[in-house]
């Protein structure tokens, strides 16, 4: 790849952030999905509600707790504590939880949507063949939402990889560490070196075109033989 | 068909809002470099009250309305942080030459809510902090005169590692402010009024002095409110305002 330094190890981070975002999300999501769906408590739409928020808040009023959150007298500082440090804002570890919560509707909507797709119908089947709980779970309700965690898995990593203006709030723009590719697109334009820019923009441009893509056509495959 | 109304509503009012301001009203739109941001409230909020005109603030890098300017944003009068970008708007047509002048010559100063910088080089050398924030020094001339001083001091290479940047000088000041970083470069008139043992006044010597120039842009040579405040800038009474605010006034 013909990327100097700088710009390579943009693109690193960035791939490294929205990877590992994008499984602790399937991890901590997929549960709260499948919750979500099977819940029968009234409170579990406030729960959902408070999931989505990020849609609609400007990243800047996330961008402001975390940062108060991550630093010495929020909770991130006492975590900190256990590395020695005083801060999680301006490390990697603080982009990472910033972009949990950023991308959190991303993965949990559509795995939410999937599981309740399903149905009462072919978990009661599975549980009169003496199916356990977790059983069912992994053979039936699983498999059954794959196109659902598909989807959650590429929009939660893209939208990680299109994240802005809570990184730039809690970021530093120290390279390699919290300086992603938007950042140094954005710091690119803002200091007149337009060619790099360019470079990159129309890199992301690419990406996000084969992205939508994909998930259009992962969900028309995977839907077609169920409906 | 109750939403579709409502949205209507919704839409004339919005346009009759719009409408309603003082279609008379003498504005000029002012773009400020952020480490002036607080004298230049005070400056237009007396502008107004004397002159009976509007000065609309925006705040950023200098680097960063450089590049809005460039492209064609609604400025008319610029208050840089340095006196290349000024000039460098002159060149590209943006400004004009004969109205050009040093506003102001801002100090940059090292700034902690935690650390003792009674002898801030001391503290410097010794390096016993985790975060030190500069304003990003492509953009912002306070960041770049931070960055000569540690330069001056020859300490880049010690701490590099430790060095976050703040998309300007504002943020900057707020990574510190808010404790995220223990220690950062601020211009002095951020820091007015705090503990003098949490500031360490940078030694002229270790930067070039930060002569902030303003320019009158192409855009606003027709506004009469534009040069009103421009002359308002170099009067007597400003440059007190402006001298309150820590920086060396220039008559």
């Amino acid at each position: 790849m013909f990327v100097s330094g700088e710009v390579g190890s943009a693109i690193r981070l960035t791939l490294l952030l929205a990877s590992i975002t994008t499984i602790v999300l399937l991890l901590v999501g997929t549960p709260l999905a499948w919750w979500l769906a099977r819940s029968r408590r009234p409170w579990k739409e406030a729960i959902a509600t408070i999931v989505s928020l990020p849609l609609v808040l400007p990243p800047t009023v996330l961008g402001f707790y975390l940062l108060l959150a991550l630093g010495p007298n929020g909770p991130g500082g006492w975590v900190a504590g256990f590395f020695g440090r005083r801060s999680l804002a301006f490390t990697f570890l603080g982009l990472v939880i910033g972009s949990v919560f950023y991308s959190m509707p991303f993965v949990v909507q559509p795995i939410r949507n999937a599981f309740e797709a399903i149905g009462e119908r072919p978990l009661e089947v599975a549980a009169t063949l003496r199916a356990n709980p977790w059983d069912t779970f992994w053979s039936v309700a699983m498999p059954l939402a794959r196109p659902g965690l598909i989807t959650g898995a590429v929009l939660g990593f893209a939208h990680t990889v299109g994240e802005f203006g809570v990184v730039l709030m809690i970021g530093g723009n120290i390279p390699g560490q919290t300086k992603v590719l938007s950042i140094a697109i954005y710091d690119y334009v803002e200091s007149s070196e337009w060619s790099q820019a360019h470079v990159l923009s129309a890199g992301m441009l690419l990406f996000s075109f084969a992205v939508i893509l994909s998930v259009t056509l992962i969900e028309k495959r995977l839907r077609r033989p169920a409906a | 068909m109750h939403n579709a109304r409502a949205m209507w509503c919704l839409a004339a009012v919005a346009v009759l809002a719009s409408c309603g301001g003082r279609q008379t009203e003498q504005v000029v739109h002012v773009a400020v470099a952020a480490n002036f941001t607080e004298a230049a409230k005070e400056i237009a909020q007396i502008f107004e009250q004397q002159e009976g005109t509007r000065a609309v603030l925006s705040f950023g890098s200098t680097g960063q309305l450089f590049t809005q300017i460039t492209q064609d944003a609604p400025f008319e009068v610029f208050l840089a942080a340095d006196e290349e970008t000024p000039r460098k708007l002159v060149t590209a047509g943006l400004g004009l030459a004969d109205s050009v002048f040093t506003y102001a010559v801002g100090k940059v100063v090292l700034f902690s809510t935690t650390l003792d910088l009674t002898n801030g080089e001391a503290v410097l050398r010794a390096g016993n902090f985790e975060k030190i924030a500069i304003a990003n020094p492509s953009t912002a001339p306070y960041g770049a005169a931070a960055m000569k001083t540690m330069k001056s001091l020859a300490l880049t290479a010690h701490l590099a590692g430790k060095i976050v940047q703040g998309n300007n000088i504002t943020q900057t000041f707020q990574f510190v402010e808010t404790g995220n970083a223990e220690l950062g470069f601020v211009a002095l008139s951020q820091v007015l009024g705090r503990d003098p043992k949490s500031i360490w006044t940078v030694p002229q010597s270790l930067y070039s002095p930060i002569r902030q120039d303003a320019v009158l842009l192409t855009r606003g040579s027709e506004n009469n409110a534009a040069r009103a405040f421009i002359s308002f800038l170099k009067s007597p009474e400003t440059i007190k305002i402006i001298e309150r605010y820590g920086y060396v006034g220039t008559p």
